[in-house]
């Protein structure tokens, strides 16, 4: 199918696809079995130059946009979420710096960032703060040029893998949300340290760890924009990195229509390959058109986002929402039509479900997506 | 700033091993068969770029190291040629001419050696193990000997590579040897020496723009009888599928049936 | 040199265009025409009905009525001669034969005199010996030199040696000092006798299809054939005076100085095994669908006091690692049983195992072409005959009553 793609763009779906193939699919049971760190699949995708997707042309970026990004995620998501997942939390970890970074926080942390030699990650969610992030309570205090950190992080994807992290603190506690700022803190900086690997239902191969920071000591100048700008750049970030997670959420779906209809064609029963009965043929074809229909709405939302557009958060939370809820219906079905296989590990669409569902949690949960697309609405009208 | 040149020879070819010849017409089965890179090139070209980058990082060596691709085939090779750039190699150039047509390893060699030659300061020159339609692996060596440079085979790691010398694990024949020779020298590598990288975007861009010389016959300056099928020494006269080789016994039942049966016939044999 | 269509025979009937594999015919207004990507295979000739196509302007036929006789080369590894030389010396006695020229070998090593004089067991008549420190490890440049000298002296119509790996380097090599053709991995060698020349047979497009080839306007005709293709017939004891039919070559070790720096061994980590010593060997292809699953062809391999093989398609899946392939790529064997499980039968697969005393094919496919090699052919799933074999093997009682 066509989507008018450049061929610039084409050539990024074509790179993630052979990567998916050639590096990916081969070692995703593998690696979701022993939850080990996709480091192969990693380091292929930053040669593939993939990384520079996320970052402006002067900073050894390809200088493209949020839509280039969502190509690249979608295709690796085909493959494998954790992968893409870990791709994806770089691409949120150094957000921030495009947003608010200052001229040499841009040329210091970025060029490693786009070659992918490092990867980033966005430490906001705390134990007491998920979707209520405003809750959080870990502190910065200012001390001469330093700011001693302390508090800790939770979930934190590639925590423990990443050398640069978007942590976010209260400079001001009294303040409250206001009292929010963003500091870059990087990997081996004493008084940084790591809880254990979490167990997880889905995306096992991705790291999540906790950040845990004891009196760790940061040059102030790691600070980004100026104290108190911290939620207001933890939002645009969302804003912008959203269609990815909806793009995401297409991706494992696609992969899961793929793996259930090549099935559908060649598992027989009753003399006939089950692709010819009408209960399968319809669900295929519910299948297909809610990911289409998905795709359609990140494409559109990813296309808005990089033609300048302020306003962009309701389509944002939509395009999250919808793609989301979409997956974790169509990898169910997937597993259905290939029923007791489905179950099984043998074949790949059981990790698909419960991969899917965390698209439906992280990044703000889909209730939370639903309070703002609700409140924009209210406030704005439907236009 | 001396330029050295790392050349890596590649190949195009069918994209299959399931040719099959139709029993009826006597003639070949074309199925839609695509053309590729020969598969153990692309081991070859990640080689040629990784030493490339090896040298670009040892500090002592000053020379600036290129990699050229160089392929002998009809124009649409120049796809493969794409591909390598796509991967790393920095240039790529196409022979062909008509008058290069049925060539055999030695004029296949001949050939590529005047494009070497042409080419000038070539340190190394890096082959796949075999192609996949011929399967000879013969180019690497009789173009060295043309070219007057030593010829490794089967390498299996480069260990250490300077500006005039390579030191390399190759496969013998029941273990490793570890052999150094002077350059200029050509090797051939196998598949477990590296892993290919997946085309960078970067490259992709880059190889699309890429304008490939051709060069021909009279560009290579080459003698007539040194190439193509003058300057061949063997020739390919027949093509067929084997005959059918004799009686076949089909063991027939149930699968109880069939492998208790064969089960008497490993008796017979004493193998049980 | 030109290839050219007969338009007045031609009918455009098409046939030359589907034998083709390079794309380079094509019909227009009803005829056959021929592009540059033609490489002069000769298939469309062999293809059409109607004789229309030609290769004109090839070169006259040189004079090589000087050069007489078969030469194989000898490897060595240390002291001890390798098998695929005596192999190679039985079939140059029957091309010899053909032709009604002598037989030579060519050996080259130190302190192999001795073990070379096996040649004569095997059907040669002469021997030439270069047996010297010098020669102490196989190094294709040194070694090249003096099988050179001994061709340039002896002028042989054939050379053949073995597609070792010390071969396919060092075979080229001597080929391209000599100028002359030099066809690899044989699978079979005639004499044509009219023509009273090589006829070397290999697969091409490593797949399902053999070539024919023959060196045209040079000699010696070289052809490396792998070990096991061919076998080794001892004829008779060595004579007791074989002294006049030795001829040791003059080494000058000045003149013998490699450019290669041997600087040690290493051996393969991992698996030493090597399939060709057994007797039984149970091969598993793509048919086998996964690695885990070759657990099932070990189990039998065991019972039957064998080794598993493997197809090129299986290796290359990462099922089941290289030392195990069988096949043009891989190792040739001829064991007494070789049990072939989901192996379609590619030529390249074929050549690798044909020569076994005994084919047993498993498979679901009736119409696989391993089937026309195979002594018995069963036509069924391999994951339920394989685990009932094994059980009939164990526990050996009968699956069928009344049957034992």
């Amino acid at each position: 199918m066509h989507y008018l793609l450049t061929e610039e763009q084409q050539m990024i779906v074509d790179i993630c696809r052979q990567i998916v193939d050639e590096k990916v699919k081969p070692l995703r049971a593998e690696l979701d079995e022993s939850k080990e760190f996709p480091w192969e699949a990693i380091k292929e995708i930053a040669r593939g130059d993939l990384f520079r997707l996320f970052i402006g042309e002067e900073y050894e970026g390809m200088g493209t946009g949020i839509f280039e990004v969502c190509l690249a995620t979608e295709e690796l998501s085909r493959g494998d979420l954790s992968v893409a997942t870990s791709y994806a939390a770089s691409g949120l970890g150094l957000i921030p710096i495009n947003i608010a970074g200052s001229e040499e926080q841009k040329k210091r942390f970025l060029p490693p960032l786009a070659g992918g030699e490092k990867l980033a990650a966005f430490g906001l969610t705390e134990a007491e703060a998920g979707s209520d992030a405003g809750g959080i309570r870990t502190t910065a205090v200012k001390e001469g040029d330093h700011y001693i950190i302390n508090g800790t992080k939770q979930w934190i994807t590639n925590g423990g893998e990443a050398d640069i992290y978007t942590v976010f603190a209260l400079t001001d506690p009294k303040k409250g949300v206001r009292g929010a700022s963003a500091i870059l803190v990087e990997k081996g900086t004493p008084g940084f340290g790591f809880g254990k690997q979490e167990d997880k239902m889905g995306i096992r191969a991705s790291a999540t760890r906790e950040l845990v920071f004891t009196d760790c000591r940061v040059p102030a100048e790691n600070l980004l924009g100026r104290e108190g700008m911290g939620f207001l750049i933890a939002m645009k970030t969302f804003d912008e990195s959203r269609p990815a997670v909806g793009a995401q959420a297409v991706g494992v779906a696609q992969g899961a229509l793929e793996e259930a209809l090549e099935y559908s064609k060649v598992r027989k029963q009753f003399g006939s390959p089950i692709s010819s009965f009408q209960a399968i043929q319809h669900m295929l074809a519910d299948m297909a058109t809610s990911v289409e229909a998905a795709r359609a709405l990140v494409y559109q939302t990813a296309r808005l986002i990089d033609s300048g557009a302020k306003d962009v958060s309701r389509l944002s939370a939509m395009s999250k929402t919808f793609a989301s809820d979409m997956a974790m219906k169509v990898t169910t079905d997937a597993v259905q039509i290939l029923a007791g296989y489905g179950y099984m590990k043998e074949y790949p669409v059981e990790k698909m479900m419960r991969d899917a569902k965390i698209t439906q949690i992280y990044e703000g949960t889909n209730q939370i997506q639903r309070n703002v697309i609700a409140l924009d609405l209210i406030k704005k009208g439907v236009i | 700033m001396i330029r050295i040149k790392i050349a890596v020879c590649i190949k195009q070819v069918p994209g299959t091993t399931e040719i099959k010849i139709d029993p009826e017409t006597n003639t070949l089965v074309r199925q839609g068969i695509e053309n590729i890179i020969n598969p153990f090139d692309t081991y070859a070209v990640e080689e040629a770029v990784s030493l490339k980058e090896r040298l670009d990082a040892d500090e002592s060596f000053e020379e600036e190291v290129e990699v050229v691709a160089v392929s002998m085939g009809p124009p649409q090779a120049e796809e493969i040629l794409k591909e390598a750039i796509s991967v790393g190699a920095d240039k790529a150039v196409l022979l062909s001419d008509r008058a290069f047509a049925g060539a055999d390893t030695w004029a296949t060699a001949a050939t590529i050696s005047l494009a070497l030659e042409k080419l000038g300061d070539v340190k190394l020159a890096v082959f796949g193990k075999q192609t996949l339609d011929g399967d000879t692996g013969q180019v690497g060596p009789e173009l060295a000997h043309r070219m007057n440079m030593p010829f490794v085979g089967y390498v299996s790691a480069v260990e250490e590579i300077s500006g005039n010398s390579i030191k390399v694990k190759k496969l013998a024949e029941e273990n490793y040897e570890i052999v150094q020779v002077r350059l200029p020298a050509a090797i051939s590598v196998l598949k477990d020496i590296n892993s290919p990288r997946v085309p960078s975007l970067r490259g992709k861009m880059k190889a699309k723009k890429e304008e490939i010389p051709l060069w021909t016959a009279k560009e290579l300056k080459a003698d007539p009888d040194e190439v193509g099928l003058a300057g061949s020494y063997t020739q390919v006269v027949k093509i067929f599928t084997p005959e059918m080789v004799h009686d076949v016994k089909m063991i027939e039942g149930s699968p109880e049936e069939m492998v208790e049966e064969l089960f008497g016939k490993l008796k017979e044999l004493n193998i049980v | 040199m030109d290839i050219r269509v007969n338009n007045s025979t031609c009918t455009g009937c098409g046939l030359c265009r589907s034998a083709c594999l390079y794309d380079a015919i094509e019909i227009k207004d009803t005829k056959a025409v021929i592009n540059d990507s033609c490489v002069f295979c000769g298939a469309c000739i062999d293809a059409c009905k109607y004789g229309s196509i030609d290769i004109t302007g090839q070169a006259e036929e040189k004079d090589f009525s000087d050069y007489s006789g078969v030469l194989v080369y000898i490897e060595t590894h240390g002291r001890i001669i390798a098998d695929v030389g005596l192999e190679l010396v039985s079939k140059g006695r029957k091309l010899a034969d053909d032709l009604g020229v002598t037989l030579s070998a060519a050996a080259i090593g130190s302190g192999i005199a001795e073990n070379a004089e096996i040649v004569f067991a095997y059907g040669a008549d002469q021997l030439y010996l270069a047996d010297d420190p010098v020669f102490e490890n196989n190094i294709d440049d040194i070694y090249s030199k003096v099988l050179v000298q001994i061709i340039g002296r002896h002028k042989p119509e054939i050379v053949l040696a073995g597609a070792t790996a010390f071969g396919r380097t060092l075979i080229p090599k001597a080929a391209a000092i000599l100028k002359t053709g030099l066809t690899a991995d044989c699978t079979g060698l005639a004499i044509d006798s009219q023509k009273k020349i090589l006829l070397q047979t290999r697969p091409t497009f490593g797949g399902n299809i053999l070539a024919t080839i023959i060196t045209r306007n040079a000699r010696p005709q070289m052809a490396t054939v792998r070990p096991h293709v061919m076998e080794k017939e001892k004829i008779n004891d060595i004579p007791s005076d074989i002294k006049d039919r030795v001829a040791r070559i003059e080494i000058d070790s000045k003149k013998f100085k490699s450019r290669y720096k041997l600087l040690g061994t290493e051996t393969e980590k991992g698996e030493k095994i090597n399939i060709t010593d057994y007797d039984v060997i149970v091969s598993g292809g793509r048919g086998m669908g996964g690695g885990e699953r070759f657990e099932l062809l070990r189990e039998l391999a065991r019972a039957l006091g064998g080794v598993v093989g493997a197809s090129r398609a299986a290796v290359d899946s990462g099922w089941i690692s290289y030392p195990h392939q069988v096949g043009q790529t891989g190792k040739t064997v001829n064991p007494k049983i070789y049990i072939a499980c989901g192996i379609s039968g590619a030529i390249q697969h074929l050549a690798g195992m044909q020569t076994s005393d005994m084919i047993i094919a498993v498979n679901r496919d009736a119409d696989a072409p391993i089937f026309r090699v195979a002594n018995y052919g069963l036509v069924g799933d391999l994951f339920q005959i394989v685990p009932m074999l094994i059980k009939r093997i164990k526990e050996g009682k009968p699956l069928v009553p009344g049957k034992s």
